[in-house]
């Protein structure tokens, strides 16, 4: 059976088609409209996979923006269906960490990979990937940029973890002449400070799994394995992996 | 016909109006009355006073800004409420109260109440903090303190007939209470969370309590009748959710909805709304002595250690077929804060369940994030075990 998932973040809207493997993807900003980004994802990933709508035996609906659409049978949490792409993925997940764009979270899997407990930030920007978003802003850097910016530079210590307070900061430290460089690895270091706080309340387990947008820079990466002292798995296309679980659920 | 339309439940859900103008007749000839704030309060003593006891509790959201301009923001939205109602004058059964009953709980409600006490007359109760002999010791003079206090404001004598009299009315309050509670262990239950929440909270207005001893009977036997007919809110495969944690009410009943409107069914309420209400006092030996043990022994989670709640827990988790727990706490309760980080590791390892605490206050500003949290726990809930 053709399945969907779709995923709304809250930057970037995610379809994937599955039948029995990956058919089609396709990722296109969420903006003001997360019904069209929705529809409009679908349609894109339902061309590249050369499948027509009327194919698909079901679709499950997932993301930050939780918004129920009539083309959706179901929805799912975001929390759910991150651990099924990435127990898909890699069976060997018992440990998934996600950085989506208003959220972090951390969720812990059973040998069977399902969800046994999670834990969520969502209650202000602060290690989410908007804070990194902001930031670069402030830099005048991508998030790429931002990361390879920061490679092997010394982190200086922001003291603020609030997205507002912390630019306020860094325009401060720019002004005094410090180095770019050690601001990135500075601001690196908060969001992996962050995600350490977040999972000292989850056992970590082997393997972690590192999903979503943020863990296609390895520079971040690499600060938060370093932080948690575990080795990180990223699949490929780390931010398709709420999709592909949304697709998986509905195939069931 | 809803469980809500019937005439039990009507009953029920209109005491707050009734009471208050009962109350407004009585204070006119004579009826003294006392707020309690706490499942500490002994009302066994104010009703052997010949007073009524009303439960004073804040569980609104309504007056906590008032209260923000003395009280601290980041404290306990139940104790910010509380004091709030005071300082606006808003609800009429604070209004009525000739004395407060309050106990030295937690540390925040403990220095509110000295703020209080300057408002409305109020005797504090020094609470131990430990359930042991020694405690007990001393908690029995505290209850002859209390004791001393209400006869000498109310004009009476609390002579242990009385007060026997009194324990044998709550006590049976409370076998009322329980078998409608107990409701909630047949599965699927055919009473929702939000109604039985609405039952727990309205009855706490009750100043006749034989009225709430007979609505709540015939509640529980419309119940049997519609469990034995089949009917009910939720299905077999309705997750069931123990509630834990801090003491909710309407108008603080957010997680209470949620769970429901997502899809769970709350079986039961293990705070001070519910189910540790519930422990009768020994009808037997002396009477102030067993109202003694009896409040002593309330598993707050402002005693350590407090193994009694962790017992209670595991009770309801059995008794009730529970899937999940959620472990409810307002935001600045340092002691249920904290103990659920140990209530965590045991509902996870020893009963094998599923764990979610939520720390939130009143405030609706959280409700699409807590949505998430509450779906996700409900999705690990309904897989098969
Ligand atoms: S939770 Fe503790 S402090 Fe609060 S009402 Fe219950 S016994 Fe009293
Ligand atoms: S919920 Fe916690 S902080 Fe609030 S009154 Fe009860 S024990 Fe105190």
């Amino acid at each position: 059976m053709v399945s969907v998932g779709i995923d709304i973040g809250s930057t970037a809207t995610k379809a994937v088609v599955f039948d029995g493997g990956v058919r089609g993807r396709a990722v296109v900003p969420t903006g003001w409209e997360p019904r069209e980004a929705a529809l409009s994802a679908l349609r894109d990933a339902l061309l590249q996979a050369g499948i027509a709508e009327g194919q698909v035996g079901g679709i499950v609906g997932t993301g930050y923006g939780r918004i129920s659409l009539p083309i959706f049978d179901r929805r799912v949490t975001e929390i759910t269906c991150h651990a099924r792409g990435a127990h898909h993925l890699c069976p060997a997940t018992r440990t998934v960490i996600d950085i989506g764009g208003q959220d972090s979270k951390v969720i812990a899997l059973d040998e069977g990979g399902m969800v046994s407990d999670f834990i969520m930030n969502d209650k202000c920007a602060a290690g989410t990937g908007r804070f990194l978003q902001v930031m670069a802003g402030v830099l005048d850097e991508t998030l790429d940029g931002l990361g390879s910016l920061a490679a092997g530079a010394e982190p200086v210590s922001l003291s603020s973890m609030c997205a507002v307070f912390a630019e306020s900061e860094i325009i401060g430290l720019l002004a005094k002449g410090l180095e770019k460089e050690r601001i990135a690895a500075g601001i690196l270091d908060t969001i992996a400070r962050r995600v350490q706080g977040l999972a000292g309340r989850i056992a970590l387990r082997d393997t972690v799994t590192f999903t979503g947008g943020t863990a296609n820079n390895p520079a971040i990466c690499r600060v938060i394995a370093a932080h948690l002292g575990v080795k990180l798995h990223v699949p490929e296309d780390p931010q398709f992996v709420g999709a592909l679980g949304a697709a998986l659920i509905a195939a069931d | 016909m809803s469980l809500t339309q019937t005439e039990a439940f009507q009953r029920i859900a209109t005491i707050r109006e009734r009471s208050v103008i009962a109350l407004k007749e009585s204070k006119e000839t004579g009826l003294k009355v006392a707020g309690t704030y706490c499942q500490y309060s002994p009302a066994e003593l104010i009703v052997a006073a010949g007073a009524a006891a009303v439960s004073l509790c804040g569980t609104s959201q309504t007056p906590i800004p008032a209260a923000e301009k003395v009280l601290p923001r980041n404290l306990c939205p139940l104790i910010k409420s509380s004091y709030g109602f005071a300082v606006t004058d808003t609800c009429p059964f604070l209004y009525f109260a000739d004395l407060l009953v309050a106990e030295t709980t937690c540390d925040g409600k403990k220095k509110m109440y000295e703020l209080l006490g300057q408002i409305k007359p109020l005797h504090l109760m020094q609470l131990p903090q430990v359930q042991n002999e020694t405690a007990l010791d001393s908690w029995i003079l505290e209850l002859k303190r209390l004791k001393e206090r209400l006869e000498e404001s109310f004009g009476v004598e609390i002579t242990s007939e009385r007060l026997r009299d009194a324990i044998r009315l709550l006590n049976e309050e409370r076998r009322s209470l329980k078998e409608l509670m107990d409701m909630c262990r047949l599965k699927p239950s055919p009473i929702s969370g939000m109604e039985l929440l609405t039952v727990l909270h309205n009855t706490g207005f009750n100043i006749d309590r034989r009225d709430n001893i007979a609505l709540m009977d015939q509640l529980t036997a419309e119940l049997r009748r519609r469990a034995a007919a089949g009917i009910s809110p939720f299905t077999e495969a309705t997750p069931r959710v123990l509630l834990s944690g801090v003491p909710v009410g309407i108008g603080s009943d957010k997680v209470v909805k949620l769970v429901e409107e997502c899809g769970g069914s709350v079986v039961g309420f293990e705070n001070c709304t519910g189910y540790k209400k519930l422990d009768p006092v020994d009808e037997a030996g002396d009477p102030l002595v067993a109202v003694a043990e009896r409040y002593l022994r309330v598993p707050c989670s402002c005693m350590s250690p407090n193994p009694g709640r962790f017992e209670l827990v595991k009770r309801l988790v059995e008794e009730f077929q529970v899937d999940g727990v959620i472990d409810l706490t307002w935001q600045g309760c340092h002691t249920f804060n904290i103990e659920s980080h140990a209530l965590k590791q045991f509902v996870q390892e020893q009963l094998s369940r599923p764990f979610l605490q939520i720390e939130t206050d009143y405030s609706e500003s959280d409700t699409e994030q807590l949505k998430v949290r509450i779906e996700a726990f409900l999705e690990i809930l309904a897989r098969p075990r």
